[in-house]
């Protein structure tokens, strides 16, 4: 006798588990829980017509750079999630409904789920020209993230922008751009994941952690998630064993560059950004941005676009740095009064210079006069 | 008459608000707006010049690297740095790469919901799609079976009963004309172009660290090493692993985008017929082929001028003028004087409604884009203007695959001048490109093992070196058309920074003397079937590809601080 499969039997069959594995698995979860044999059927009946969490996911102002680089996270990719995990209802980037249908379909989200729906924003919110400096249908920014941020079961400011005001906020901050945190008190469980753009592996972990275990992870005091953002940049950098022993790039392309020494006095800011570039690098794991030969700007950390620049400005205030110091020691030293170091002495500094009118670029020490980049080593 | 809105337009990168006059069953008037606005120029002012590319990139995450490159030329053109040979080629590979991947998301999963039916699909006959999969292409994923399953996994969605994404959209209009095995077939690969897209964007973070936002250009150059030698640089590892990423997107772009494209195209012959626009096609050109200053592009720069494909102008800098008579902004001689982009300026002046509101002042100022003239006339920009220059100017493949093009279709030349010459241009140029990286590849190759390892002109690095007061521009083909970056440097720091971005040109609202933007004059005559269901408009609106984040900013020119001005 033909039955007609139902989604969770696909879904079951494409991930090798035979109806017998998942009716097996049922009984467990009964005695598990200690309930009667006949509740295993009805737990399968559960799963089966269990309904997907919703997610909206609003822009603002924004560049779409979060979005881009959700469609690039590959443990498990945006298709798995977004056909088998979970309902994006509203997403203006790549929604078939557009205009009156498209605004019809979020306001119906909000009405039917209250409390219930996750909801992403992207972009910051501007408050500057009555809220016109961003509308969508006709409605401010503003009063959209309001409307649907507390009424949500949980916000996930994505990006630098919707986590602490990004781009748009940086001096003098024309459009008086803000991040959700702050347009939107008081929201409860507000989770940012910033950096410039996220990392999508870490938006597509942070959606499979609360559907595993019905729960946020642990956060620090900027609302970010330990998993990703616990250590900084330095602790984990393939290249601390040059800073460590005094080995940096000098000039862009020298044999320091070739050889994939520290970045640090090109303007590093690893020392002061959390982040798990390193761990988990980007796009798959390929490269990251200290790997290729760039030094990290920063961009997980609040106001990053006034206190790391200039950008290539090195860090201040590494006690006992010199070419003559004991290396070792000045590593270590280093290692330990870092965070205090940098941020009490070198952000502050950096901060200051930007607004200075007399600033001058920190001297990034100039090639010696009759030097052309070499094509071998000497 | 029916007044339609569309606001917001879907599937495009940031917000666009589209007004409309239909009656009699097409579109009589159209106004483009753009409804946000950041100000990153103003944020740009007294900042280090080379900070300048990390600010502009983030302009826009879609076209991520395009403002990048601008900056960049714009500084180097100031203070008269001159990149490597192997810089060059580094960004030619970044630069074709970013189109290429933009190109195949934009018509899969920007543009394709315009065309393809996804319920539809739900009807198809397996086998007959994999009969007429195979019929197009030798793309292996073409089997019955595999068909089948695409068609299970939507069925399974469906029947949940939670549509996400598709919900609430325009399935069963009548516009929607592929047989149901077409449907299919564009559903697996739109799948399949999702993995696709992931993949081989590896390569910006080979060349760049990582995508959205690479992080590897310097002014002068560019901050990745090359040495086979060292495990810390561009090395044969990653040369050979360039190179099967650029063979993969050669063999997906020509064995699934394009046929997809002109197999849907063969459906839609009719949409040749529509969305011509102002008939003035622009390109800056794009992809310097040799290591000088006015190096010959690979795709040229020129004007074609009222759909004249006798002859290509030359493009003038000089001639090109913003004005703001219809813009949220204020010029201090007066909103109708056409301002180059070095003597700009600009003040954000929101005279709209209040939000929120239910239609814009049209009469009156309606955007946040400005007004783009060259020579007075408003200019197309992006792919199809790429592609006209490049085949008038003689490009031989380009000729080719635009012949073959409108010979497999049966259509004219002038089919080019619409909607779908938008559509088959950017599969178009995206097929040329593909096959171009290869030739950078090997030249990249060529120079490590010769030893040439130079990635950075180190001379003009500190700011010592450059004059007290310097001036520049930095012109980049993105993928939607012409991008132009001005900078003016003085002590060290910017004093003033201007873009004009190609959906600026495209999307910008009338000028003062009434001309439409692209955009408003393309919409002119589109039928609209139901104006409940705008899905006409949107073929139109996103045969532009729009970037609405990149169109819109603010610049002070005299470094003034900004004021705003409400309406009373």
């Amino acid at each position: 006798m033909a039955r007609s499969e139902s989604w969770l039997a696909g879904e079951l069959k494409r991930r090798g588990v035979s109806r017998r594995e998942f009716l097996s698995f049922c009984a467990v979860v009964t005695s598990a829980l200690a309930l009667p044999k006949a509740a295993g059927a009805q737990i399968a009946k559960a799963l089966e017509t269990q309904k997907k969490p919703i997610l909206v996911w609003l822009e603002f102002q924004d560049c779409a750079g979060n979005t881009e680089s959700f469609l690039r996270a590959g443990r498990p990719t945006v298709a798995d999630i977004i056909l088998d995990s979970i309902s994006v209802d509203y997403h203006e980037t790549i929604m078939a409904a557009a205009g009156h249908q498209a605004v019809a379909a979020l306001d119906k989200t909000v009405a039917d789920h209250p409390g219930e729906y996750l909801v992403v924003v992207e972009g910051s919110i501007p408050t500057g020209a009555g809220g016109a400096y961003c509308t969508v249908g006709g409605k401010s920014a503003l009063s959209i993230a309001r409307e649907v941020c507390s009424r949500a079961a949980a916000t996930i400011a994505i990006g630098t922008c919707a986590s602490f005001g990004g781009i748009p906020a940086a001096a003098p901050n024309p459009t008086q751009a803000l991040s959700v945190r702050d347009a939107v008190p008081g929201l409860k469980n507000l989770i940012n994941l910033p950096a410039c753009p996220a990392n999508g592996e870490n938006l597509a972990a942070l959606i499979v952690y609360f559907l595993t275990y019905n729960r946020w992870p642990e956060l620090d005091s900027y609302h970010r998630p330990l998993f990703a953002y616990g250590k900084t940049i330095h602790d984990n950098c393939e290249r601390r064993a040059h800073f460590d022993a005094g080995q940096y790039v000098e000039n862009w392309g020298d044999d320091g560059h070739r050889y994939g020494y520290c970045l640090y006095k090109v303007g590093c800011k690893g020392p002061v950004t959390h982040q798990n570039c390193p761990s988990i690098g980007w796009n798959s794991g390929t490269n990251w941005p200290i790997g290729c030969g760039h030094p990290c700007i920063g961009c997980a950390e609040p106001d990053f676009w006034d206190k790391m620049t200039p950008f290539y400005a090195h860090l201040e205030g590494i006690p006992g740095f010199g070419l003559h110091s004991n290396v070792d020691r000045v590593g270590l030293i280093a290692t330990a009064g870092v965070a205090a170091a940098f941020a009490a002495h070198g952000l502050v500094q950096l901060g200051k210079r930007r607004h200075d009118a007399r600033f001058q670029p920190a001297a990034v020490p100039a090639p010696p006069a009759s030097e052309a980049p070499k094509g071998e080593r000497s | 008459m029916t007044y339609v809105v569309v606001d917001p337009v879907t599937r495009i990168e940031g917000h666009l608000r589209i007004e409309a006059e239909v009656d009699g069953g097409v579109v009589k008037d159209a106004w483009s707006s753009s409804t946000m606005f950041r100000g990153i120029e103003i944020i740009l002012k007294g900042r280090d010049p080379r900070d300048a590319w990390a600010f502009t990139q983030r302009i826009c995450g879609v076209c991520t690297t395009v403002h990048a490159i601008a900056s960049i030329r714009a500084v180097e053109a100031a203070i008269g740095a001159v990149p490597p040979p192997n810089a060059r080629l580094l960004r030619n590979l970044v630069m074709s790469a970013q189109m290429v991947q933009d190109h195949v998301i934009h018509f899969y999963h920007l543009h394709a919901l315009d065309w393809v039916d996804i319920v539809s699909a739900l009807s198809a006959d397996p086998k007959q799609t994999s009969a007429l999969a195979e019929s197009i292409s030798d793309w292996p994923l073409s089997s019955t079976k595999y068909f089948a399953a695409v068609q299970k996994r939507i069925k399974d969605f469906v029947e949940r009963g939670q549509l996400g994404p598709f919900a609430n959209a325009y399935w069963g209009h009548p516009a929607f004309r592929l047989p149901a095995e077409a449907n299919l077939m564009a559903v697996a690969h739109y799948l399949e172009a999702l993995d696709w897209q992931r993949e081989f964007i590896r390569i910006h973070a080979v060349l760049g660290g990582k995508n959205p936002h690479l992080q590897s250009f310097l002014v002068g150059g560019m901050a990745t090493p090359v040495d086979l030698d060292s495990q810390a640089a561009i090395n044969m590892t990653s040369i050979q692993g360039l190179r099967d990423m650029v063979a993969k997107a050669k063999d997906f772009v020509t064995k699934v985008y394009l046929p997809d494209l002109l197999a849907v195209a063969s459906f839609y012959k009719d949409w040749a017929g529509h969305g011509s626009g102002v008939g003035n096609y622009m390109a800056y050109g794009e992809y310097p082929e040799v290591d000088q200053p006015d190096s010959p592009l690979y795709l040229p720069r020129g004007i074609i001028r009222g759909r004249d494909l006798s002859k290509v102008e030359p493009l003038d800098p000089a001639k090109i003028t913003e004005v703001v008579t219809h813009s949220w902004y204020g010029y201090e001689k007066g909103d109708d004087q056409p301002l180059h982009p070095f003597d700009g300026e600009t003040k954000p002046n929101y005279t709209g409604p209040e939000p929120p509101y239910e239609r814009l002042n049209t009469d009156g100022k309606y955007s946040w884009l400005k007004s783009p003239r060259y020579d007075g006339e408003p200019m197309e920009v992006g792919p199809l203007s790429r592609m006209l220059v490049a085949y008038v100017s003689g490009n031989a493949r380009v000729k080719e695959l635009v012949d073959f093009a409108l010979n497999h279709l049966g259509v004219p030349a002038t089919a080019l001048f619409s909607t779908l010459g938008r559509v088959a241009s950017r599969g178009i140029e995206t097929v040329v490109l593909a096959e171009k990286m290869t030739g950078w590849l090997d030249e990249l190759a060529g120079n490590v093992g010769a030893g040439n390892l130079a990635i950075h002109d180190n001379s003009k690095w500190d700011p010592s070196s450059w004059p007290k007061e310097a001036t520049g521009a930095g012109f980049h083909e993105a993928p939607r058309g012409a991008l132009g970056h001005w900078v003016h440097i003085r002590d060290g720091v910017i004093a003033n920074y201007q873009c004009i971005v190609p959906s600026t040109w495209n999307a910008g609202p009338r000028d003062g003397a009434g001309k439409r933007g692209p955009y408003e004059e393309a919409l002119l005559n589109t039928p609209v079937a139901d104006p409940e269901q705008p899905l006409e408009i949107l073929r139109t609106v996103h045969s532009f590809d729009p970037c609405m984040a990149c169109g819109v900013h603010v610049v002070d020119a005299r470094g003034r601080e900004v004021s705003i001005v409400r309406a009373s």
